[in-house]
């Protein structure tokens, strides 16, 4: 399959099953909400050695905020349920409880419930107020700016982690441009993140190391520097590969984003140095979900 | 399937238990069955069908028509269903209620809703003393679901209240939030003395400046970011709280009672 000169690769992206949850963040303004939100998302790019994957799913305008303040929406994804639930509630007292003006609010109704304000209304000392309002719980907690409004928990689901495409170019400065263009139509799609700094990752990586505490490692057989040296995946030309790492509430969410985010990077084509659409994946053992970029671009 | 009506045929001189009378004890009765029914009256039993022509047979939608101030515990533990009465009704109206609704187009006497545990309780007229409070020598009273009162209410609105919101369009007696554990009041008219008197927790929420107590002290003036959320909570209501014009999120606070935990508050729009 060939789209305006790029070659999409006959491989799938290979992905995960995972709890995740949303949660909207509110606040005087949008600028203040999305540095609370900036700060709760922050270090998530992967569950390897942040404990979770977070990133802002979508700005929201007042007339969609429990609120009716400025807010921002941000997804959290984790391998189990606990993990879930403690980086959650970490986060949230530390980055919006903290930030000025903000409140919390649960971005999903149904599922799980898993404690969202529940626990950092312990903060009040005594003086958090309790409300419940249409049938939910809210906790209103005294701080130095006025009350921080959270409410008790948020819902729980089964989310997908670990969608992905591989942007092969003839030069960096090409590939990250691609990339660009990718992410700016992808962060239009609801209910995903793509977690990496900026949506974009350039440090792919492949299971295992030739050292045994490692259990991921640089994935070789794309890295540019290494074509001579290793059982390489590029072509001669190639001299940069950048990968946009997708996690969504279900399967379909990412099967959309990957096609806007494809069909973005085809469009600049190969008259822009862009080569080839390839994806990463274990052999298809590990994870459940497979994303077969053919069938996604078909 | 037209509302299981009963039209009241005559007025007795003494006191009426109409507690057998709802919803979830009548699904699947017949009509025979339910004109059998003996309810309290005094120190006797009397037919359903003596006091009330029956119509219809719809039990999740019961009306009562020509009510009045005698005819006690409509609505006892209602779990379920709706509940439509025309005129007055007498005392412990909606008690222990689970779920449903319950409107009256007219005025109730003492202790309506009280230990109401969830659901919708409409009162068109005034309420006496002691809504949503709690029965003599018992710790908690209303603990959940929705009362509106379009008129005034008597004495002890609220009293030892524990969840749940009340919302009152007209005026309260004295002692309104007296006892209150939590749960929320919400009063467009004026306050009576003695507001909040022993007041634990929970919020008094006042259109108007009320007469305050010396244990209730000044936090300040703010703005509170669940009042708009409450306020769109009410949105759904045929009522003055529902307008849009009624909403405010700017208040003066005071903290009380201090002659008890003192964690409750009054809040006064400004």
């Amino acid at each position: 399959m060939i789209i305006n000169g790029v070659t999409i690769d006959e491989t799938f992206a290979e992905a995960f099953g995972m709890k995740a949850t949303r949660a909207i963040i509110t606040a005087q303004n949008e600028k203040w909400a999305m540095i609370s939100a900036q700060a709760m998302t922050g270090f998530a790019t992967s569950v390897i050695a942040c404990g979770c994957e977070a990133g802002i799913e979508k700005v929201l305008d007042p007339s969609e905020t429990p609120d009716g303040r400025p807010g921002v929406s941000i997804l959290i994804f984790a391998m189990g349920g606990k993990g879930l639930a403690k980086q959650l509630e970490t986060r949230a007292g530390q980055c919006v409880l903290t930030s000025p003006t903000s409140a919390l609010f649960a971005g999903i109704d149904e599922g799980v419930q898993i404690p969202l304000g529940k626990n950092l209304r312990y903060f009040g000392d005594g003086f958090q107020i309790a409300k419940k309002i249409a049938g939910k719980r809210y906790w209103r907690v005294p701080v130095m700016d006025g009350e921080f409004l959270t409410e008790e928990t948020t819902g729980r689901v089964e989310a997908v982690g670990g969608g992905n495409f591989l942007v092969l170019a003839k030069s960096q400065p090409q590939a990250l441009a691609a990339c660009e263009a990718a992410i700016e139509e992808m962060r239009k799609m609801p209910n995903v993140i793509m977690p990496f700094p900026g949506g974009v990752v350039r440090s792919g990586s492949k299971v295992g190391s030739k050292y045994p505490a490692l259990g991921a490692s640089t994935n070789d057989a794309f890295c540019p520097t290494l074509k001579g040296m290793t059982k390489t995946e590029l072509p001669a030309d190639c001299e940069s590969v950048m990968e946009i790492v997708i996690d969504g509430l279900t399967k379909e969410d990412i099967d959309k984003a990957m096609r806007v985010g494809i069909q973005a990077v085809c469009d600049l084509g190969a008259e822009n140095g862009i080569q080839r659409i390839s994806a990463g994946n274990y052999g298809g053992k590990l994870g459940p979900f497979h994303f077969h970029l053919r069938e996604i671009m078909a | 399937m037209s509302a299981l009506t009963f039209t009241m045929k005559q007025r007795l001189d003494q006191r009426v238990d109409m507690s057998p009378l709802i919803c979830n004890k009548l699904e699947g009765l017949e009509p025979a069955e339910i004109a059998a029914i003996e309810l309290q009256n005094g120190k006797s039993k009397i037919r359903v069908d003596s006091l009330f022509r029956i119509k219809g047979s719809d039990a999740q939608n019961i009306v009562i028509d020509g009510s009045f101030s005698k005819l006690d515990f409509i609505g006892k533990q209602l779990d379920g269903g709706s509940i439509t009465i025309y005129g007055d009704v007498g005392a412990y109206l909606g008690q222990e209620m689970k779920a449903g609704s319950i409107k009256v187009n007219g005025n109730t006497g003492i202790y309506a809703a009280c230990e109401m545990k969830n659901g919708y309780l409409e009162i068109k007229g005034n309420a006496g003393d002691f809504l949503a409070a709690a029965l003599p020598g018992n710790k908690q009273g209303m603990k959940g679901g929705t009362v509106l009162v379009k008129g005034n209410v008597g004495e002890r609105a609220g009293d030892h209240m524990r969840r749940g919101t009340l919302l009152i369009e007209g005026d309260t007696g004295d002692y309104c939030g007296s006892r209150m554990v939590a749960g929320t009041i919400a009063v467009m008219g004026q306050t009576g003395r003695y507001l909040g008197y022993a007041m634990r927790r929970g919020t008094l929420l006042l259109w108007n400046q009320p007469q305050l107590s010396a244990t209730f002290n000044d936090c300040g003036s703010h703005t509170l970011a669940f009042l708009p959320i409450l306020f769109a909570s009410f949105r759904t209501l045929n009522s003055k709280f529902a307008k849009e014009s009624a909403a405010f999120n700017r208040v003066q606070r005071y903290g009380g009672d201090m002659s008890e935990t003192g964690k409750a508050e009054i809040l006064v729009k400004i």
